[in-house]
């Protein structure tokens, strides 16, 4: 193979791509290294608690998130994997237009809708998680998580 | 003139990098579906028990595993790449590594799919 004709040392420097170096930042890169990490954490325990436990995939209802979001941890741990998640996406994303976009117009507009859609759902997923009401007025008893009943 | 050498291109590498890129981005458009359908919980029960029920079904079922796969090559790769550039000893044994990464997923999924289709399918 090509492999062994290729002595390992020279392999060892980065070699400089012609798009994305020098366009990703260094912080872009640490970020997506750290951020990478938490998720693996966040998201592993998110999809082993929803789906593995309980009854699994046929549990998820509003009963069943406004059961969890009753604690503060779920709450807090739901925004960490929102805003990380959306900033490793975004970030990857970046990268992937810088790649393949080419042109005057095109990657402004891709870049543009990225931005702008990571920051609609960063603001709306924040507001539904810390503004979310378990028992609202109105809603058929019947959807709502058992504690309603004592709240109103 | 044969191309510059680069760890990125052919054999397990490649492949490795084109999982990457893949697997993300089809992460990244569910994220962006999930965070609306999870939004519905502020519009009203109703609603949000209505496009969750979706989730539900046995086609969704499939997507789901399709997802936790996306997920967990995803993550395992992605460790991978921050072995590779941070330690000379994970850069020399990147395909072998590579090759970890697919046994893990197999391991996973073998624990997850069971489980998972008894839930979505068998009423469990």
């Amino acid at each position: 193979m090509a492999r062994s004709a290729t002595p390992a040392p020279p392999a060892l420097t980065p070699i400089p791509s012609r798009r994305t170096i020098g366009r990703a930042q260094p912080w872009a890169w640490m970020f997506q290294r750290v951020s990478g990490v938490i998720l693996i954490v966040l998201i592993f325990t998110h999809l082993f608690i929803n789906l593995l436990t309980g009854d699994g995939v046929s549990q998820i209802d509003f009963a069943f998130v406004a059961g969890k979001w009753a604690a503060p941890l779920w709450r807090w741990w739901d925004f960490a994997m929102l805003v990380l998640a959306l900033g490793h996406g975004y970030n990857g994303m970046r990268m992937i237009v810088d790649d393949y976009a080419h042109g005057r117009i095109v990657p402004h507009i891709l870049h543009w809708s990225l931005r702008i859609s990571t920051v609609v759902l960063m603001v709306l997923g924040s507001l539904v998680i810390f503004t979310f009401d378990p028992c609202p007025l109105g809603a058929d008893p019947a959807l709502l998580p058992t504690f309603c009943e004592d709240v109103r | 003139m044969p191309p510059a050498t680069t760890l990125y291109r052919g054999r397990e590498g490649m492949w490795m990098w084109l999982v990457h890129r893949t697997t993300g981005v089809a992460i990244f458009f569910f994220l962006l579906i999930h965070i609306l359908d999870t939004s519905l919980v502020r519009v009203s029960p109703e609603a949000y028990n209505a496009v969750i029920g979706m989730y539900k079904t046995p086609v969704y079922a499939i997507v789901e595993v399709g997802l936790v796969a996306a997920i967990i090559l995803h993550a395992f790769n992605g460790l991978r790449i921050i072995a590779v550039d941070r330690w000379t000893w994970a850069l020399r044994h990147q395909r072998m590594l590579s090759w970890i990464v697919w046994g893990i997923f197999a391991v996973l999924m073998a624990g997850f799919l069971p489980r998972h289709l008894m839930h979505a399918f068998g009423g469990a």
